[in-house]
């Protein structure tokens, strides 16, 4: 057997590690922090209990980066290809920071908050302190600014009415996904954002530290809510066919090759005034080289990151860049970029597992259907 | 006689004959088991070697062999219900069965109370 060991000398702690012990969390490095991996019961068991019911997550690793004024609104603008304007208060959306050559610094989540800032912006971990001196460039360091906030999701089914019980009003009535609103849970103030990562219905919030653990403590009250590891979280991402930072996204892939083409704007993309623009442009008229794919396994083996794609006549064509064994549909699943004249749903591959071709094919993604409601709307 | 080897395999011996699973310790470090990939009948393996991969939801890991010899039979039950690693890993969810080619390499491997001292536990 060969054991996993991480040797980094100081990885950072969240507000909750105390709490993720107190759980039986198994914690690993990851982006720098000790985080769970895993819970007592197991990633096959918290995956399913988010599906059916609702998982409460610790991501505050990730990093809250706020922007004050027009022109820290402005800077970000000339890093992403997304509207980033237009949004109305409350709204957000998915967008990623881009280098000069197109290519993906960062992948994030910009909201437009309805009261306070101009925008809130939730990037990754690993990649905050970057992002943070990409955005904000020669900038007063007040006008852009990473925020000491914790950042706990609730996912699943079932986080609504969990949600509903605490929050004050009507307010999730009113939250379509996608949408954010200041507001109390059990008398403490939070950033509530109807969004998530797992491709169900659920909410993100943003705390105070200093609050993080009464908040959490409550949401636990209620007995559909379980505490779930990065080892579901990552399972719940890939069946939903959604990018992960340094696996789909990296500053050598682009957003079009990346299957994310709605992230640009037609508008902001024919002003051109936002890094790589031309090279999108160029992209989203040709074709890029190659195209982000789901690929299912025709064998019960998983194929893991990194596996050569080969089309049948056994020529190299592509790489997997995330791969693992579905708890949904108890089968292996994959994401990984092919050439763009094989990137077609139904087109024959094989994966190169330990030396054996096995026989899979290009699908649609996601694996599993996204639950979001959108019906929700901001007064 | 059980035996215990540092990289989380066990063996119980009857006779020539080794039966090799990997331990209750080792299942619960890999979580739950979704695969695994078993060597042929009549293949030879060599102590410490690459016998048999296990996968579980998160990564693959090799699992090596305690002792060397020829593997003579193999779980076919664990293709179908890999789980059973998880639930009885010591026993219905062993791997393969081998003949010894050389059993002073038991002397080697650890009993229970070294193995248990070895995990910390």
């Amino acid at each position: 057997m060969t054991a996993n060991a991480s040797a980094n000398a100081s990885p950072r702690r969240t507000t909750l590690y105390d709490w993720h012990i107190a759980n039986g969390g198994k914690m690993v490095e990851f982006a720098g922090y000790e985080m769970p991996i895993q819970y007592p019961s197991g990633i096959m068991t918290e995956h399913l209990h988010t599906r059916e019911h609702a998982g409460l997550f610790d991501v505050s690793h990730m990093g809250q980066i706020v922007l004050r004024g027009s022109e820290a609104v402005a800077a970000l603008e000339k890093h992403v290809p997304s509207d980033v304007q237009s949004l109305k208060p409350g709204q957000m959306r998915y967008s990623t920071l881009l280098n000069e050559w197109g290519g993906v610094i960062d992948d994030l989540i910009i909201v437009r908050p309805d009261t306070g800032y101009d925008l809130w912006v939730i990037v990754n971990a690993s990649r905050k302190e970057h992002d943070l001196a990409i955005i904000r460039g020669k900038l007063p360091s007040n006008l852009i600014e990473l925020v000491n906030r914790d950042l706990i999701a609730l996912q699943g089914p079932h986080a609504t009415h969990v949600i509903r019980a605490l929050a004050d009003n009507d307010v999730v009535e009113k939250l379509g996904f996608m949408n954010s609103t200041w507001t109390k849970m059990s008398g403490i103030p939070v950033l509530l954002m109807r969004s998530g990562y797992t491709g169900e219905d659920g909410f993100e919030i943003s705390v105070d530290p200093q609050s993080t653990e009464t908040l959490v403590s409550i949401l636990m009250q209620d007995t559909d809510v379980k505490p779930i590891g990065l080892g579901a979280r990552d399972t719940l991402r890939l069946e939903a066919g959604l990018c992960l930072y340094g696996h789909e996204l990296n500053e050598k892939t682009t957003p079009v090759e990346a299957g994310l083409k709605w992230v640009v704007n037609k508008a902001r993309l024919s002003e051109g005034e936002f890094a790589g623009a031309s090279i999108l442009e160029s992209e989203l008229l040709n074709l890029p080289e190659r195209s982000r794919v789901g690929i299912m396994v025709d064998d019960k083996a998983p194929a893991r990151e990194g596996t050569e794609i080969q089309n049948t006549k056994g020529e190299k064509v592509g790489e997997v860049t995330s791969g693992g064994f579905s708890p949904t549909l108890q089968k292996p699943i994959a994401m990984g970029y092919v050439d763009k004249h094989l990137a077609v749903n139904g087109t024959r591959l094989q994966l190169i597992v330990r030396g054996r071709p096995l026989p899979a094919r290009i699908v649609p993604l996601p694996f599993v259907p996204h639950r979001y409601i959108n019906k929700g709307k901001m007064p | 006689m059980m035996k215990f080897s540092k990289d989380h395999e066990w063996v119980r011996l009857d006779g020539d004959v080794a039966v090799v699973g990997i331990t209750n310790y080792a299942q619960g470090a890999l979580g739950d088991i979704v695969f695994v990939e078993l060597p042929e009948a009549g293949k030879q393996v060599s102590q410490g070697k690459q016998a048999a991969v296990v996968e579980s939801v998160k990564a693959a890991s090799d699992v090596y062999a305690p002792l060397s010899g020829e593997v003579i039979a193999v779980n076919d039950n664990l293709k179908n219900d890999p789980s059973l690693i998880n639930s009885s890993p010591e026993d219905t969810g062993w791997f393969f069965k081998m003949k010894l080619s050389n059993k002073a390499e038991l002397d080697g491997l650890m009993d229970a109370t070294a193995y248990k001292k070895h995990t910390g536990e």
